[in-house]
């Protein structure tokens, strides 16, 4: 009967993922109920933001200086058929706080430190250390999962900002140094073009809330990881994967709600 | 089973016979489907979760392989739960993390990785690490795994030292029958969930019931066979 063992493995895999999923918000409510010490003691988090925000300026700010070079050479190409060359500055600015900026900044931190934070919860896990902290009397989620899940909603932002930053800085260095576009239409139009509530502050909540959704995937998928080192090396996997599709979709969502007829 | 205060005592048996579950029940990380756990006269599955971390407060627990933090150093290790829990100034945790380090002989090390350490090193630093908050009961999980024999001499001593000196009681989970007979007060060995045989360590070197004399003479014949049960062998070759 391959349709009803068909039919057998689809319910299984469905109701393995109404688990999970289950299991991941609960999870996130714990991480809510116990972040007091994250605040309390305010050095837990500052020491994740230090390795999930400060070590990923690296990868943010170069693919942002490379992403808003590519704009500008794209830009300027389009526009150049329409004879709007002076809009470029405006175009590469919109790309960038409003999409570029918080969905790429955001894939890139979920597979630098998403994925090192799910292998270094697992590998905690594989090793007793979480298990070594609950027989302590140490609750591991106030310890070790709410700092980082905290680390890593501040961060988000900050360094989706630094990418349109960078990005725009990158327009800027093909556009006009190199092309020739006018300096001053190119940030006047930007000037006027970008609105802070629609499009600045949209493109913050955006960030915020991939921020928070990389990281819960990414604490969860390493304190729910099999003890072992194909454990682990799946769970990371997972990490990517997950975020990835996950962004991708909340960020049709977010643009869909907030600029949608705009 | 019992643990009377101030004894040190092995639970032994084969791997999978339940010993660490054991451990794991006593700590509180698993809930029993029947029976009880009572540790300093409360029945732990019965504590919430305020309660169960406060009776873990009373308790230390050795990992099988230390179970170090290893993004913090020794001190920070050894530090750790008195920072949690108790709020003493940084110059007396100062003061009593080098104590706790000097008493299982490793006060030097207090500023290095754990990754630097040996495995030996290592399962002492966790042996300091557990006694930090001198508890009245020391679980000890393998405690002998994987050390070299003067490592082992070294462990098996401090395990019984420790015990005595803080007049704890201690529960060590082991296989390595020579070693812990030389310092345990008390044996239980266990197979398949269940007590099969109990003593002092000299009942148990003169015990003749089958199984433990297979144990602690470590005979491949015996009660436990050699091979892993299943069909028929000239079947499976078909001959």
């Amino acid at each position: 009967m391959p349709a009803a063992k068909t039919f057998k493995v689809i319910g299984h895999r469905t109701i393995n993922a109404v688990w999970r999923i289950g299991m991941a918000v609960r999870f996130f409510f714990l991480t809510l109920m116990y972040s007091g010490s994250s605040f309390r003691r305010f050095h837990l988090t500052v020491k994740e933001l230090f390795s999930t925000g400060v070590m990923s300026l690296i990868i943010i700010i170069v693919a942002g200086l490379f992403v808003g070079m590519v704009l500008g050479l794209q830009g300027y190409e389009t526009l150049k058929r329409y004879g709007s060359e002076s809009a470029l500055g405006s175009m590469v600015a919109l790309s960038l706080v409003r999409e570029l900026g918080p969905v790429v900044a955001a894939l890139l931190f979920a597979s630098r430190a998403g994925s090192a934070m799910t292998a270094e919860i697992g590998l905690m896990k594989a090793t007793e250390q979480i298990s070594a902290m609950e027989m302590m009397a140490v609750n591991p989620i106030a310890r070790i999962v709410a700092p980082r899940f905290w680390a890593g909603v501040i961060s988000m932002p900050l360094l989706a900002a630094m990418f349109s930053a960078v990005g725009v800085f990158g327009g800027y260095l093909v556009g006009v140094v190199q092309i020739g576009v006018d300096e001053g239409s190119f940030w006047s139009q930007m000037q006027a073009a970008v609105d802070f509530r629609d499009d600045i502050l949209n493109g913050v909540i955006k960030s915020f809330v991939f921020g928070t959704a990389v990281t819960v995937i990414a604490l969860f998928e390493g304190y729910d990881a099999p003890p072992t080192a194909e454990g682990v090396s799946g769970a990371t996997t997972r990490t990517v994967v997950t975020s990835s599709l996950v962004i991708l979709m909340l960020d049709f969502v977010l643009t869909a709600i907030m600029f949608r007829g705009n | 089973m019992n643990f009377p205060k101030g004894k040190l005592i092995a639970i032994m048996g084969l791997s999978g016979c339940g010993k660490t579950t054991l451990l794991r029940h006593i700590g509180g990380a698993l809930r029993p489907t029947k029976g009880y756990v009572k540790v300093d006269g409360q029945v732990i599955h019965e504590l919430d979760q305020d309660g169960l971390y406060r009776m873990r407060r009373k308790m230390g627990m050795l990992f099988q392989f230390g179970a170090l933090f290893t993004d913090m150093t020794v001190f920070d290790n050894v530090a750790f739960q008195m920072r949690e829990h108790t709020d003493l100034p940084e110059e007396i945790i100062h003061d009593l993390v080098l104590m706790k380090l000097h008493a299982v002989g490793l006060r030097s090390t207090y500023n290095l990785m754990p990754s630097e350490l040996s495995g030996g090193m290592a399962r002492r630093v966790a042996l300091a690490r557990a006694v930090a908050l001198d508890p009245m009961l020391i679980m000890y999980d393998e405690p002998f795994a994987g050390l070299d024999p003067i490592s082992l001499t070294v462990v098996g001593d401090l395990i019984r030292r420790l015990n005595d000196a803080l007049g704890a009681t201690s529960i060590v989970v082991t296989h390595d029958v020579q070693e812990s007979l030389k310092i345990v007060d008390y044996v239980y060995f266990m197979a398949n969930g269940v007590i099969v045989a109990e003593g002092t360590p000299d009942e148990i070197r003169a015990s003749d019931r089958d199984f433990v004399h297979q144990f602690v003479h470590g005979e491949m014949d015996g009660p436990v066979p050699f091979h892993y049960p299943g069909g028929d062998y000239r079947q499976d070759l078909n001959l």
